[in-house]
């Protein structure tokens, strides 16, 4: 038993250190004074500076803002609907397919994804002039597809996972399907919904190979401008955006996880709390 | 039920006002609403998308916008689809291209399998606080760019690179190794990228078992690894299957990973895939590729679907 721990533990440092040394010696190097991307030549803040005023970066980076915020919210939508089907419609014409066409976008290799969205814009617009050209309304439409997927996944799993015994408590008490959608489902599958926005936003921001097939002129996002860069090498200035885009995603991810925990701990005290209401001896009927 | 029943669905009860339309929409057109408006877009913008590609894959490459040209009568198809295929057939650069991708991303699976088990088990038998950490260290590198997390191994494989620098220094090697655009290369890049995708079902997977069955075999005189090999281990295939697809199907078809870190000379069918789009502009080649790379991951694909409405139904 004590060989086999000590086999896990150390698995458990190795993977942790493969996954995280390269991103800290990547940080590192962005504060390097030196020009050559891989000799330390001191410590220094000069690449921050020099990103940001670089316009085309962040011309590029407002752009894949905009497209990320703008398909994290349809596919938040389309994702939660999606969710709701799965978990609680039951069967219905077609329902095999559905299934299908939800988990299928969260392994398609990315160029087949890219490829024939791209074919599909194509078509559409020498069959009905729309979409008239290609850019980040494209994009969207794209980044939409993809990740609504990702969010019905989330969604359904916190539906299942959920007690469905008070939806059928307040159709039984005679509220409409609607309002109970509303007022009680929405607030339960509210905390999958966050995540699965802040999933597709980051899906969205860090998405290279769809963006590529289905971008056109004028529509260049970020991670279409860092790969044109890192092609050539490794350079101090990506070194630097890297960094930036790491914390942020780091800090985001930390944040709502920690609002997560406090706000599930929180219900389940609650939920603790009323079983202990209800098996307390009552004293109307004692 | 059909895109237009859909529509129709969606309009009749409007026009009729809105007295009308709610109560449709309380009796039992709300179901028709919320499954039939991502339904729609998933028709449209997923499924429809693969038989386009499909016809383009039997088109004529042509001088024209779009570059292509549908054939017009039978023998046009067939002789499209003699070209167009047959360019992978006969090109070294295209069948090797599958084989490279299918080989490298069978053995990352594994790998990372390899990896990944011992980690997902080690988290799953760990306690509230420190299994929450651990766990939250291993989403954290699904959240964070993809291509900056490839980026940052460009930078330690190198020749000059941190790895190189660092075992000069040390005296081990007197000559910096080759390591970036090597095969070696893309196995680290596509093992540290999809490792998570390995752990996370495992973890779900190895978390929910129980674990009395161990002990009970313990109990009755098994070893410690005999009861791995005999309990935990089947148990957890569902996890190992689920984790290995996630893993094995994208990384088939990966186009970042081999672009930055593999060699030019032998590429992977992905990268094979977007030159022959952005480079040549051979549109009907190029989904030609795309269909028979499909026609590969087909198996895999369906293994995962199904494992994943099995999943549905268990819950």
């Amino acid at each position: 038993m004590q060989k086999r721990s000590v086999f896990i533990l150390s698995v458990l440092c190795f993977g942790f250190a493969f996954l995280y040394v390269p991103i800290l010696i990547m940080m590192a190097y962005s504060f390097n004074a030196s020009r050559l991307a891989t000799v330390w030549g001191g410590f220094s803040t000069e690449w921050y500076g020099k990103l940001l005023q670089n316009d085309q970066v962040i011309d590029a980076a407002l752009l894949s803002l905009r497209i990320a915020v703008v398909s994290a919210t349809f596919a938040t939508i389309l994702g939660t609907l999606a969710g709701l089907t799965l978990a609680r419609l039951g069967r219905f014409k077609g329902r095999t397919l559905f299934s299908g066409m939800i988990s299928a976008p969260l392994i398609m290799p990315d160029v087949i994804t890219g490829l024939s969205l791209l074919m599909l814009f194509v078509s559409l617009e020498t069959l009905i002039g729309w979409p008239s050209g290609r850019g980040a309304n494209t994009v969207t439409l794209a980044h939409i597809t993809f990740s609504m997927a990702y969010v019905a996944i989330i969604v359904q799993s916190r539906l299942t996972s959920m007690d469905q015994s008070v939806e059928e408590a307040a159709m039984d008490l005679g509220s409409t399907p609607l309002r109970v959608l509303w007022d009680i489902t929405l607030p339960i599958i509210a905390p999958a919904m966050i995540s699965g926005w802040l999933l597709a936003f980051t899906l969205s921001l860090d998405d290279l190979v769809i963006a590529s097939f289905t971008s056109g002129p004028g529509g260049t996002t970020l991670p279409m401008l860092i790969f044109s860069k890192v092609k050539l090498g490794v350079t101090p200035d990506i070194n630097a955006l890297a960094t930036i885009i790491v914390c942020i995603v780091t800090l985001g991810v930390v944040l709502a996880g920690i609002l997560m925990m406090r706000s599930e701990r929180q219900r389940q005290l609650d939920e603790q709390r009323a079983q202990a209401e209800a098996a307390a001896p009552q004293p109307g009927i004692a | 039920m059909s895109a237009q029943d859909l529509a129709a669905d969606n309009k009749a009860p409007a026009a009729t006002g809105p007295g009308k339309f709610a109560r449709w929409l309380n009796k039992d057109g709300w179901k028709r609403l919320v499954t039939g408006a991502p339904y729609l877009w998933l028709l449209v913008f997923f499924l429809a998308p693969f038989f386009i590609v499909a016809v383009i894959s039997v088109s004529a490459a042509a001088y024209s916008i779009p570059p292509f040209t549908m054939p017009a009568s039978w023998a046009a198809l067939t002789e499209n689809v003699a070209t167009n295929f047959g360019y992978l057939i006969d090109d070294a650069l295209y069948y090797t291209g599958y084989l490279n991708s299918l080989k490298i991303a069978a053995n990352s699976t594994v790998l990372c399998l390899l990896i990944g088990y011992p980690m997902a088990y080690g988290i799953a038998r760990s306690s509230g606080a420190t299994r929450n950490i651990l766990l939250l260290l291993i989403i954290l590198p699904f959240w964070t760019s993809f291509l900056l997390r490839i980026y940052a191994w460009m930078g330690l494989l190198g020749n000059n690179g941190t790895i190189n620098n660092v075992l000069v220094w040390l005296g081990i090697i007197n000559e910096p190794i080759p390591m970036m655009n090597t095969e070696f290369a893309v196995y680290v890049g596509i093992v540290y990228s999809y490792l998570p995708f390995m752990i996370l079902p495992l973890y779900a997977n190895l978390e929910r078992l129980d674990t009395t069955l161990n002990e009970a075999a313990m109990d009755l005189g098994s070893r410690p690894f005999r009861t791995f090999v005999d309990i935990t281990l089947p148990l957890s295939l569902p996890g190992i299957i689920a984790g290995s697809m996630l893993v094995f199907i994208p990384a088939t078809g990966e186009y970042v990973i081999p672009a930055l870190l593999g060699r030019a000379d032998s590429p992977m069918i992905g990268r094979v895939l977007f030159d022959e789009f952005f480079l040549n502009r051979d549109w009907p080649v190029a989904s030609a590729v795309a269909v028979v790379l499909l026609f590969l991951l087909v198996v895999p694909i369906m293994i995962f679907n199904h494992y994943n409405a099995k999943a549905e139904g268990v819950e």
